[in-house]
């Protein structure tokens, strides 16, 4: 019998079992119906892949655990000495499990004392997050189930390429497409907008124009749904007052999408009695990515969709645990339980689950892109330690990331593979990963799942629980403050989670065990979980949602005749961010390529298949040339997904938003040109 | 640095909201704040209040009171109230008002504000009979809303045609059938010569037009009476130059009271945003950006802009109430007319206002979607989810795979291409027997 449990690999945690062999079988889940992914049937070809690390390394050297981790604990000693706690920083990873990310929060806190601790989920999800907490007062990707979405007449997905990020979630969309009520948002006819029914292709970086256009249409046209607006909402007066300067012609003549797509598209959804407005990083990573998710969930809002069981406003959560990720305690100004750090009676309930005053714990720290730029600077940290990330491919302005990591005096990495950040390290840490080990996770819907060892860890490696309990004794602390049991480590976190937003306090590894489908808030042993938010009331004070107006302002550089096309980037369906892992899958070879249009590319002199270079002002990277008319021909395409001179980000805009610090990686202005 | 603005309509509001945090005051004449104008169009029909089309604006706002006279030496002006105003900077956004033409005993309505559209809608009835003198934009933007509130309507066009300066002969008249179609009645290449008032109009060809309401639609004239007062330079409009100042270097002038203004909203915001922009210690000019004329109402969607030179490609289907013109010079769209194509509407709109280069596909670009989308799936990929191509899937089915599906995991991600591999695998079990 096989082992059931969970993909290694996006947010949709496709249900899975593990034979031994070892070898992927298909299991039913409601999220995939037994289906998965060319990631997700290949995945276990990483487990004894002969690039997998399985001896520590200092200074190049292989080394004991022992040697390792004494080195490690003297150097940010040292360090901790002579430049104070915060010049020691952690960056976490959106595809930790709930005890990894809530222990190396803890772990940063108490025993490092630092306040600069930031995760890879700044990249993803945090204007979702920002904006979605701000709106509802709670944020949970997806606040019902995926699998409501297939009872779903209409779906609207803004700057979500579903079919290749998490293609199973397709079958759930079956009956809106076939009812022609699927909508795709896209500058370019991705997988999931070849299955549309509409596809409104805007301008990149204009999404806030389109969003505002469609609520004009829906005030205008009759579609707004006053009632719900009245009864469940505040703050839609100055909303409209801003929307009402958008007009569909004027918002028509910024985004470049007809007036009449986007009548047509708020019809589809107004005349749906079930419908959903789904958002990805699309439209999020951008300087401006609350203000534009925040004009989405408007619209939603003046639709009267939110908080209605069939209908609803939900974020496509993209790494696997970006959920649980954003929940326990790895994020610069976070406690756990989804707890503000700068919250006094949060501080005061997390110590006393810790075990230490109030007054000891940091305060916020820098965000993921502000604490990379700051390494080995005047005042910055000196040491770094990484978990479950690899910032040398996926943070923005790569080139000059690159150099910030190279300007550290200590670099410590744990990896299971030599990513291209654990190159740069000077002490790289072998850790198990998903099948060797034991560890809960929160999908895209917010429920918690198991995730169960099938394998022995390889010798040589170290769970990441134990390093973190290691490090901190060698530091100075107790060994029962630092757990390394999963099941243990989830205890605690149950408790530090209690009465805060993201409660797991009812949730046990028994329960999940007997397969309990349990969606956070779970307050208690008998609480049946929460599947669908909102129904009774938004989670604000008073029960109504707070709709704040946004004003579209545009993307954080201009076109120049030297630089005139937008560069776009994102993921394609057999690689996953950053690639450490699936470049290594032979079945997933995949080539770095630029979508282009023909006549785009016929102008720099470049055809189908050639090899190009996509300047920006920050850098350049090269790709294969892979002309296609469904694309804007004033856009390019290139996913991030690889390394050295193929890294997309050495061309992103290091542009961050003002509330959630997300980078602009999803428009920057380049010229392309033959190598 | 105390700002000055004469007038408080849509470029009045803009101006001031950029300003915001200066010294600024507005002084309107209308006895409420700014508002948008081209969603008068709905108040009419009742789908918006005057309330849903206020906008934002900014600084101290004077309602309900003109500014009746300008010093520029003392640097002062004078409200209707006899109270007065000094300045440092004054900016005249007094906008442009109705023409009406020479119709003897016209006793005609105009829409240029709010309350206009309040005092018509408040008579509107179905069935009541409406003349509508002029047929352009505004006339037919009015007439179709009033049809669509169940009133009779005529549009009386002096030219021969609708809209004559932007559409040839063949565009007019497919623009005329979808007006018919929508309830407008036109009088093309009739002219009022008398009115009746509460009983109609005398045609020019002797014909009697029942009307219990006139309107008047034939155009608007920059309201410049200010400026004269204040001696500054003025032909048709406001004088400027490309830094928006008048004659007078404390005095400018923006949106449609400024000469050669097209009465376009983006034309008189770009305006605001520049002086905003230079009245801050910015340099930006203004650059006149190309007008484009859109005919605004449910079911008929009409776009022109640029010049049709001799060459243009042309396409034209009456029945299905489409047109398109088109007209590349030098590999740029050069000029546009397109009515019911509302996809090739945005994209050529666009390729024209940013001067990009127009693609090589020149039908489809005026089709825009109505071509059969693009090819099938790249490098014949059948299954995009487990990446398996419709060759893997025929190798597999001919080296024996009694399901090659199944072998190839082929339909295990998203399930779309279930039914395609059925197909194949049908097609070539048919193939062998
Ligand atoms: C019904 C209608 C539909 C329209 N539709 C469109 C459209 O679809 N697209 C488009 O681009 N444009 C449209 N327009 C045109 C658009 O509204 C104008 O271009 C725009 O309003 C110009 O702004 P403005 O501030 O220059 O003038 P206005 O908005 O006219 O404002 C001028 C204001 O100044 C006041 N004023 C004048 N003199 C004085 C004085 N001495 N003292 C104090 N106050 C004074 C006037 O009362 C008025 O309130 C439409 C206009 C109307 C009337």
């Amino acid at each position: 019998m096989g082992v059931p449990t969970h993909c290694p690999y996006c947010a949709l945690q496709c249900g899975m079992s593990l034979e031994p062999g070892p070898a992927v079988a298909a299991r039913s889940f409601p999220v995939n119906e037994g289906a998965l992914c060319r990631k997700g049937w290949s995945a276990t070809a990483l487990l004894d892949h002969p690039e997998r690390l399985r001896t520590p390394t200092v200074d190049g050297r292989a080394s004991t655990w022992d040697e390792a981790l004494d080195a490690v604990a003297a150097r940010l000693l040292a360090i901790r000495a002579e430049h104070g706690p915060d010049a020691v920083a952690v960056f976490g990873g959106g595809g930790l499990t709930n005890e990894k990310a809530y222990l190396l929060g803890k772990f940063a806190r108490v025993a490092l004392g630092t306040a600069q601790i930031d995760y890879n989920g700044r990249f993803c999800m945090s204007s979702a997050a920002a904006a979605g907490l701000r709106a509802f007062g709670v944020d949970r990707g997806l606040p019902f189930p995926v699998t409501d979405l297939a009872a779903a007449d209409a779906v609207m997905l803004v700057g979500a390429n579903v079919a290749e990020t998490m293609p199973p979630l397709v079958r759930h969309l079956r009956r809106a497409r076939d009812r022609g009520g699927l909508i795709t948002v896209d500058p370019r006819d991705s997988a999931t907008a070849e299955l549309a029914a509409l596809r409104l292709r805007p301008r990149p970086g204009t999404d806030l124009a389109l969003a505002l256009g469609m609520l004009h249409i829906a005030v205008a046209e009759g579609h707004a749904d006053k009632s719900y607006l009245d009864a469940r909402t505040t703050g839609f007066a100055e909303v409209w007052r801003v929307a009402a300067g958008w007009w569909p012609e004027r918002a028509e003549a910024v985004t470049g999408v007809a007036a009449a797509d986007l009548r047509a598209a708020v019809e589809i959804l107004a005349g749906a009695e079930r419908a959903y407005l789904l958002t990805g990083r699309g439209t999020e990573q951008h300087a401006t990515g609350v203000d534009q998710v925040t004009g989405w969930i408007n619209l939603a809002l003046s639709l009267g969709l939110p908080g209605r069981e069939g209908s609803g406003y939900g974020c496509l959560t993209g790494q696997g645990n970006g959920q649980g990720g954003r929940e326990h305690g790895q994020k610069a100004d976070q406690l756990p339980g989804y707890r503000s750090i700068t919250d006094p009676a949060a501080r005061a309930h997390v110590a006393g689950v810790w075990g230490v005053p109030a007054e000891s714990l940091p305060g916020p720290g820098r965000s993921a892109f502000e604490l990379l730029d700051a390494l080995g600077e005047p005042g910055g940290p000196r040491a770094l330690i990484v978990f479950g990330s690899n910032p040398a491919v996926s943070a923005p302005d790569s080139a000059r990331i690159h150099r910030r990591l190279s300007a550290l005096d200590l670099l410590v990495v744990a990896d299971l593979v030599p990513s291209e950040t654990a190159r740069l390290a000077h002490v790289v840490l072998p850790v198990p990963q998903w099948a060797e080990e034991d560890g809960t996770m929160t999908n895209l819907e917010g429920r918690v799942l198991l995730r169960r060892r099938a394998y022995p860890a390889p010798p040589g490696t170290m769970g990441d629980l134990r390093i973190l309990r290691e490090l901190a004794v060698r530091l100075g602390q107790p060994a029962e403050r630092f757990p390394d049991e999963p099941e243990e480590v989830f205890a605690e976190l149950r408790r530090a989670s209690a009465g805060g937003l993201a409660d797991y306090s009812g949730v046990t590894y028994e329960r999940l065990r007997a397969g309990e489908a349990l969606h956070w808030p779970c307050p208690d042993a008998a609480h049946p979980g929460t599947p669908r938010l909102f129904l009774d009331g938004f989670a604000h004070p008073g029960g109504r949602a707070r709709m704040r107006p946004a004003e579209h302002t545009g993307p954080a550089e201009a076109l120049t005749p030297d630089r005139p096309l937008w560069l776009t980037t994102g993921r394609v369906l057999a690689q996953y961010q950053s690639g450490a892992q699936t470049r290594r899958v032979p079945e997933l070879a995949t080539e770095m390529r630029v979508e282009v249009h023909p006549d785009t590319a016929a102008r720099a002199g470049l055809a189908d298949g050639d090899l190009a270079r996509v300047v920006s002002a920050r850098g350049a990277f090269t790709a294969r040339v892979h002309c296609t008319t469904g694309i804007r021909a004033d856009t390019l395409f290139a996913p991030f997904h690889f390394p050295g001179e193929q890294r997309a980000n050495l061309a992103t805009h290091p542009a961050l938003d003002p509330v959630s610090r997300m980078p602009e990686f999803k428009v920057a202005a380049v010229r392309l040109e033959r190598p | 640095m105390r700002i000055v603005i004469a007038g408080y309509g849509m470029a009045a509001a803009r101006l001031a909201e950029r300003l915001g945090g200066h010294d600024v005051t507005v002084v309107g004449e209308e006895p409420r704040p700014a508002y948008n104008r081209l969603l008068l169009a709905k108040v009419l029909t009742g789908t918006l209040t005057a309330d849903d089309v206020a906008l934002t604006g900014g600084g101290t706002a004077r309602l309900g009171v003109a500014v009746s006279d300008v010093d520029p030496r003392a640097r002062r002006v004078t409200l209707a109230d006899g109270t007065g105003l000094p300045y440092d900077v004054l900016v005249l956004a007094t906008g442009a008002r109705p023409w009406t033409p020479p119709v003897e005993n016209l006793d005609a309505r105009v829409l240029r504000t709010l309350d206009d559209h309040l005092a018509l809608a408040a008579e509107v009835r179905p069935g009541t009979e409406i003349a509508v003198l002029g047929g352009g934009v505004l006339g037919l933007e009015t007439a179709l809303a009033l049809a669509s509130m169940r009133a009779r309507v005529t549009v009386v066009q002096p030219a021969g045609r609708l809209l004559e300066r932007v559409l040839d002969d063949t565009a007019s008249a497919v623009l005329e059938r979808q007006c018919r179609h929508h309830g407008v009645s036109v009088l093309a290449g009739a002219t009022a010569v008398r009115h009746e008032p509460g009983e109609g109009l005398k045609l020019d060809d002797g014909t009697f037009l029942p009307a219990a309401i006139v309107i008047a639609a034939t155009g608007v004239r920059p309201r410049t009476e200010l400026a004269e007062r204040a001696g500054l330079a003025v032909d048709g409009g406001v004088i400027v130059d490309d830094g928006l100042r008048t004659s007078d270097p404390r005095v400018y002038a923006i949106g449609d009271c400024v000469r050669g203004a097209p009465g376009l909203v983006a034309h008189a915001w770009r305006q605001a945003d520049v002086l905003a922009e230079r009245l801050t210690g910015g340099e930006r000019r203004d650059v006149p950006e190309p007008p484009v004329t859109r005919l605004r109402a449910s079911g008929v969607d009409l776009t022109a802009f640029g010049r049709l030179d001799p060459d243009a490609l042309r396409f034209s289907d009456p029945a299905g109430g489409r047109y398109g013109a088109l007209s590349i010079v030098d590999g740029r769209v050069g000029g546009a007319v397109l009515l019911g194509l509302p996809d090739a509407a945005a994209h050529l709109a666009d390729l024209h206002a940013t001067g990009a280069p127009a693609p090589a596909d020149r039908l489809a670009l005026l089709f825009g979607r109505a071509l059969p989308a693009g090819a099938a799936p790249a490098g014949g990929l059948v299954c995009r989810c487990a990446g398996v191509t419709r060759a893997f899937l025929v190798d597999a089915w001919r080296a024996g795979a009694p399901d090659p599906a199944a072998a190839t995991r082929a339909g295990t991600g998203c399930g779309d291409c279930r039914d395609r591999i059925a197909d194949l695998i049908a097609r070539l079990e048919g193939e062998s027997a």
